[in-house]
């Protein structure tokens, strides 16, 4: 192991530590704050991913900043790990509590701090939900990361996950709009990093910890830019007859130098099942639809349209269809949304995976996908965010007694995204699930330097141990001194 | 006078910084040596370890729209390659003598140019960096593809980070499709309140503007909103009807760009760039004004760059304290000066010691003997 690189152990709670804390916080907190009965926690053993199930020591329901900070303080003292929980819609097992450890539930910091919209910033709580911060800044303007759970899931829960959507092809991801970001840290002390303002003097921890999966800490306020509306959007979904026609379609798009707002593709599978819930009309033997939205200046989009429209004619587009208001432009979202939800029309069961490819790479891919789903024996469903080459391979199976053989596809699935020089994860992060993958992407040095990151804010190992590293590590002690500086030695500059 | 190494692979920098860090040598790490007076007034490091073997375009992937670039690579020569397919990486700062900054040296700073307003800083277009660290390591983190939340985001930590943590001696970052045209608004004017109220219509209108920048010199100044696309000048007219003011649309609008650029620099004077809001344009603008510095920034990001005389260090010293002052909270950061304003100064000014603390802890983990770039960034770290 590299210097630094830390020792591994194993994560366990302590039940009389965790006692310790709920009496402490029973203390401080209302009856209703603070949740032991076993029925009651059940609510909180997984996240919006169910095949794991953790019952945490007690689940904590602060419902200021600084009620969270005297939690964070009280599980530091007691050295007691604890895991934060937005809205719990996650799907990687981020939010899975650690046994005899303190899950904090962020669900009632719910306030919109400040709307700032001369500064195109907007101030929240953690438990706001995604959607919440658009509807606080319309009809102006909207913070463009969006989920599919963008109704229930939690700004708290997309900083952790670095969350994505349908429009980040052209808009960027929520670490492209936080800002500033008040941070409890795990030993209880609170930092401002960032703010309303740009560019603010030292290392971009906002950068660190957007994506960090509540292993650097806690935020409790979020700072965040928001964008005007654009003045016109242009949608259309076009059907091919194959998800290779659709893909060249993709790249001919993208080579034009037009980059949409959004352009996602479906699989005939997915069609088959979203058509069942979402009544759009799309037809049951395509191959592939493509469903493409610009958006931006008026002339802009208009001129660009057109040029969409050929190019799906070009790559065998059988048939195109533009939505000529707000209804058929919902309606067409519908059938993209459902694809996830209907899935349960098709199968009684499925497992939703999130790999990322070089977009160029599809071709190959879908094709051993659909390898992989022969000698499986098992159907696998494919919705991809098209543009950023990210694909949700959604597994169908039938009995409990197929899981573990659909775990196991999912996972070779995975393994085909990084061979094609992808990722493991788009937008579902690491979280619990996905650990065991990681040792695909990251080699021992690299881990080693997250670690170091790790280290540098949690140096007990304390928020939500054993989720991304593969391995949980011991951090110890700083690794030889800090030297002196000679600004510092000859009496012309001092640390605080 | 520091030893000069020009290690070719990124081993041999990890090597050099771990028997650097051995011998208690510490290294500064050079790019194209545009920058290298940036920070707090370091001390003469014991090597310079450049990045001019480092000179690699390892992967260009056209379909992709990225690429896998060495930190040597000088940004005009790697933007040259991209846009003879029609792409460009959306960086645009001022590239320095004989346009001499790397890529490496322009994310280790974290400069930018006009293109932020719509593309983002270094930070947001780094898609994977490696990076040699003082334990003599190789750290990749990130990947090459355009979305990837796996493990943690290392790139954004190193942008900006002055070398002080480590070398970045390889970066994946996003392309973009190179705008086949262009147009500029132009609104001047001489009253600094009025240029920044339509600096603030043009930044909340639903209009998609690739660049929005402001001027001021002498008394006067402009506006300056960049359309691009085939309809760039229709959507500029369009623009034009939402403001006052003496308006004209310039298609050829390359200089008007380089000017701004060119604008965040002095071989001369001391630049001071200002991380604020929006809303203290108006109030900066007219503080130009009332101390005859110029001006350049990205209105609607509340980024500015402030050009002082710097004939009289004292008194040069004394405007950039007498600035924070005026626009505190934002952040007044000194970048170019002559040593003798540099001394006067403290070039990051007051930092929250939270977040000092924090900055240390960092560099603590990565650098812990202090090998790399010590005391040039924020509290001497």
């Amino acid at each position: 192991l590299p210097r630094g690189a830390g020792i591994v152990l194993r994560v366990t709670g302590d039940p009389e530590r965790v006692e310790e804390v709920v009496a402490r916080l029973r203390a401080a907190l209302e009856p209703d704050q603070v949740v032991t009965h076993p029925h009651q926690l059940r609510t909180y053993e997984s996240d919006g991913l169910l095949q794991y199930k953790v019952s945490p020591g007690a689940v904590v329901l602060p419902e200021t900043a600084e009620e969270v900070r005297a939690v964070v303080r009280a599980c530091y003292e007691a050295r007691v790990p604890w895991v934060a929980r937005g809205a719990g819609s996650g799907l990687s097992g981020g939010a899975l509590p650690v046994a005899d450890g303190i899950l904090i539930a962020l669900s009632r910091l719910t306030r919109v701090i400040e709307v700032d919209l001369d500064n195109q910033r907007i101030v929240v709580e953690p438990g706001v939900t995604n959607s919440a911060v658009s509807a606080a800044v319309a009809p102006t303007h909207f913070y463009p990361p969006d989920p599919s759970s963008q109704i229930v899931c939690s700004i708290g829960g997309n900083v952790a996950e670095n969350s994505g959507g349908a429009h980040c092809f052209k808009y960027g991801f929520t670490t492209n709009y936080v800002c500033g970001l008040e941070v409890v840290l795990p030993d209880g002390e609170v930092v401002m990093l960032g703010g309303k303002e740009p560019d603010l003097p030292g290392y971009d921890l906002i950068g660190a910890f957007v994506g960090s999966e509540g292993t650097l800490g806690v935020a409790t306020k979020v700072v965040l830019r928001v964008v005007p509306v654009p003045a016109a959007v242009k949608t259309m979904v076009a059907f091919f007859h194959s998800t290779e026609q659709a893909g060249a379609a993709v790249s001919g798009i993208v080579s034009s130098g037009t980059v949409p707002g959004a352009i996602e593709m479906m699989d005939q599978l997915s069609i088959q099942a979203s058509e069942q819930q979402a009544h759009a009309g799309f037809p049951l033997d395509a191959g592939a639809a493509l469903i493409v939205e610009l958006d931006g200046a008026v002339e802009e989009c208009e001129a660009r349209f057109e040029g969409v429209v050929a190019i799906c004619a070009e790559n065998g587009a059988r048939e195109t269809r533009v939505a000529r208001n707000e209804v058929e432009r919902a309606l067409i979202w519908k059938a993209r949304k459902a694809a996830f939800a209907s899935m349960g029309r098709v199968a009684a069961n499925y497992y939703v995976q999130d790999g990322v490819i070089p977009r160029t790479r599809l071709p190959e891919v879908l094709h051993r996908i659909s390898e992989l789903s022969e000698e499986y024996g098992m159907r696998v469903a494919n919705v991809f965010h098209a543009g950023d080459g990210n694909l949700h391979p959604l597994v169908c199976y039938d009995g409990d007694e197929d899981a573990a053989r659909a775990e196991e596809l999912a996972g070779k699935i995975v393994e085909v995204c990084v061979d094609a020089g992808g990722s493991i994860t788009g937008e579902h992060g690491v979280g619990f699930d996905k650990k065991r993958y990681m040792g695909k992407m990251f080699g021992e040095p690299d881990l080693a330097a997250f670690q170091k990151l790790r280290c540098a804010f949690d140096p007990d190992g304390l928020a939500n141990p054993g989720k991304v590293m593969p391995t949980p590590r011991l951090c110890g002690e700083v690794p030889g001194p800090y030297r002196q500086h000679p600004l510092e030695r000859a009496g012309l500059a001092e640390r605080f | 006078v520091p030893r000069r190494e020009t290690p070719g692979s990124a081993e041999a920098v990890a090597a050099l910084l771990a028997a650097s860090a051995a011998e208690g040598l510490t290294v500064r790490v050079t790019g194209g040596g545009t920058k290298l007076a940036w920070g707090g007034v370091g001390h003469e490091p014991d090597v310079e370890l450049s990045t001019s073997a480092l000179t690699a375009v390892v992967e260009h992937n056209e379909g992709d729209l990225t690429a896998v670039v060495q930190a040597g690579v000088p940004l005009a020569l790697a933007q040259q390659r991209f846009a003879s397919v029609g792409q460009m990486l959306a960086l645009d700062p001022p590239l320095g003598d004989g346009d001499g900054a790397t890529l490496g040296g322009v994310v280790a700073t974290g400069d930018s140019g006009p293109r932020r307003h719509r593309h983002g800083a270094p930070r947001d277009l780094v898609l994977g960096v490696t990076v040699a660290l003082a334990d003599g390591t190789v750290a990749r983190a990130g990947g090459k593809v355009i979305k990837n939340v796996a493990g943690y985001d290392l790139g954004k930590l190193f942008a900006g980070s002055l070398g002080t943590l480590g070398v970045i001696v390889e970066l994946a970052v996003r392309l973009h499709p190179l705008p086949r045209t262009a147009a500029t608004l132009v609104v001047s004017g001489g009253d600094a309140e009025e240029l920044a109220r339509t600096a603030s219509t043009l930044a909340h209108a639903p209009l998609e503007l690739e660049c929005l920048d402001v001027r001021w010199t002498d008394g006067e100044g402009a506006v300056l909103a960049r359309f691009t696309g085939d309809s760039a000048e229709a959507q500029a007219h369009g623009a034009a009807a939402l403001v006052g003011g003496a308006t004209q649309i310039v298609g050829d609008d390359a200089g008007i760009w380089d000017a701004q650029r060119a604008g965040q620099r002095s071989a001369t004077g001391a630049v001071v760039r200002v991380s604020g809001v929006q809303t203290q344009l108006g109030q900066l603008l007219r503080w130009a004004d009332r101390e005859g510095a110029s001006a350049v920034g990205r209105a609607g990001l509340g980024l500015s760059w402030l050009m002082l005389d710097a004939a009289d260090p004292d008194r040069a010293a004394a405007r950039v304290a007498a600035l924070r002052r005026e626009l505190a909270p934002a952040a007044c950061v000194l970048l170019d000066a002559p040593a003798a304003v540099r001394d006067r100064v403290d070039a990051w000014g007051p930092v929250d010691p939270g977040l000092l603390a924090m900055t240390r802890r960092v560099k603590e983990r990565f650098d812990p003997a202090a090998t790399c770039n010590p005391g040039v960034f924020v509290g001497g770290v």
